[in-house]
């Protein structure tokens, strides 16, 4: 395996473009975040693994992984960590460019959950249960959901799962939501940071 | 009278109608105006953030633009929601390019932003606008043999320090105590619920569900009370879930901590929308309803 040095290391300026990703060579391999993890041991990598990994410019191990996709977006990591760098929006980097290279892993869901979400909010400006959980089941695997009728099922008998889009956006106002969101993907997918200031720190 | 504008949120009209219920009805009573944002939208969530940063950025800067002409605090009762806000709050504010690339697509629906919306959790505006003597004045039903542990979640206390601390947070704790219940301790207070893995990674999002229960039970709580929808579903329609994957038979009523206002109010349990609880809160409650 070839192992890179920081100096040359596209992947590691690939995530430092990234937001929230400019501190990644802050780390000092303390552990504090995988210690604060509730799901570290699911993981393929613990964060501090996954961070070291991406610093050896091991680009497919990490991308390819289901760490970043067991990432709960707690924050309890960021607010732990003695650099000051938010390992939470490392994750969502990672999420991001493992869905932009198409090589999440197989093995976890969650992408295409975040894909019909995303997708549900854009077309209708709002997140109808039921439909964004069917559209989820029926793309991931729709025999596993049977085992989630019951569930669903004492949700509908509690009136916690309308069938119908319990609200509609106003046409126009949807129009002017959807007229501002495609202008935003024409202003580019992910952004960069080069006017930063200041990243959370942890306690005041 | 104190007024805010009100940004519910999607789950406040599918699987929380109670929170959203329970959460006007305690207001009426406090005299808080909760007036609902116009053709708010989704405010995009993580999922959104992580797909199209930008376009998350945008969902949330159209509510915040619409919050901004009435120019009061815009308060949010989801955790997912009041961080989602405010993280576009505070990119807005600290990275310039954001700012003028959100400026830009604003401008495409006619609308303007100038980073001026405070945006709040109702959990802050009960704790800390009202005072605690106010709340203990309008309580009439005595909570006092009631054992209730607050389970805060993760978002409405982090990433970035507000109303609360970060790992150790009170205020939920004190309100409790304002409305004569006893605290119970409880150690996971913060713990993630495992939010969205629900759908997508069921089993490890059960693992989490069945520790937080187990360490409420384990401290004797009669109840537990969140102040989050996905908290809330996790807990609640899953708990019987829980069960079966891991032998147990937990019975925990899960309350929004505006239901159990509600309850010390002497509001009556229609109003606080008490049957959408799964687990039924009846039982553990019985002679504190209002029927």
């Amino acid at each position: 395996m070839e192992i890179k040095t920081e100096g040359n290391n596209d992947f590691i300026k690939e995530i430092s473009s990234m937001p929230g990703g400019e501190k990644i060579n802050l780390c000092i391999q303390c552990g504090t975040c995988s210690g604060s993890c509730p799901n570290a041991n699911k993981m393929d990598y613990t964060p501090r693994e996954l961070i070291a990994m991406a610093r050896a410019g091991m680009r497919d191990q990490v991308l390819s992984s289901n760490s970043m996709w067991l990432c709960l977006s707690c924050y309890m990591c960021t607010v732990r960590c003695p650099r000051g760098i938010v390992p939470t929006y490392i994750m969502h980097a990672l999420e991001h460019l493992a869905m932009r290279h198409h090589v999440s892993s197989p093995r976890t869901r969650t992408p295409t959950l975040y894909k019909v979400f995303s997708k549900t909010v854009h077309d209708v400006g709002y997140i109808p249960r039921f439909g964004c959980m069917g559209r989820f089941y029926l793309q991931v695997n729709p025999f596993g959901a049977i085992k989630n009728i019951p569930v669903a099922l004492s949700l509908l008998q509690h009136g916690r799962m309308p069938i119908t889009q319990a609200r509609k956006l106003k046409p126009e106002s949807l129009r002017q939501f959807q007229a501002i969101l495609d202008k935003a993907e024409t202003l580019g997918r992910h952004l960069e940071r080069k006017e930063l200031k200041t990243l959370i720190s942890g306690r005041t | 009278m104190r007024y805010y504008s009100y940004f519910p949120g999607c789950c406040m009209y599918e699987d929380s109608r109670a929170y959203d219920l329970s959460a006007r009805a305690v207001a009426k009573v406090l005299d808080i105006d909760l007036a609902e944002l116009e053709d708010w939208n989704c405010c995009g969530s993580t999922p959104y953030t992580v797909v199209d940063e930008l376009s998350a950025f945008c969902c949330c800067a159209r509510n915040l633009a619409l919050a901004e002409k009435r120019g009061l605090d815009l308060v949010a009762a989801c955790s997912d929601c009041y961080l989602i806000l405010n993280r576009t709050n505070q990119h807005f504010e600290e990275y310039p390019e954001v700012r003028r690339k959100i400026e830009e697509a604003l401008a495409t629906g006619g609308l303007e932003y100038h980073g001026t919306v405070k945006v709040r959790h109702i959990l802050d505006v009960v704790a800390n606008d009202i005072s605690s003597a106010d709340i203990k004045a309008k309580i009439k039903v005595d909570l006092s043999d009631l054992k209730v542990a607050p389970y805060y979640g993760c978002q409405v206390i982090r990433p970035k320090p507000s109303f609360d601390d970060v790992e150790y947070p009170e205020s939920m704790d004190r309100l409790i105590e304002s409305l004569g219940a006893q605290v119970a301790p409880y150690p996971l207070k913060t713990r993630c619920c495992g939010g969205s893995l629900i759908l997508s990674e069921q089993d490890v999002a059960l693992e989490l569900i069945h520790k937080l229960l187990d360490n409420a039970m384990s401290n004797g709580a009669d109840c537990v009370v969140t102040v989050c929808p996905f908290c809330h579903l996790n807990l609640d329609a899953y708990q019987g879930v829980a069960n079966r994957k891991f032998k147990t038979n937990f019975r925990l009523p899960v309350l929004f901590f505006t239901q159990l206002m509600g309850i010390a109010f002497g509001i009556e349990s229609k109003e606080l929308g008490l049957r959408e609880n799964i687990v039924p809160p009846e039982k553990a409650l019985a002679r504190y309803i209002k029927r």
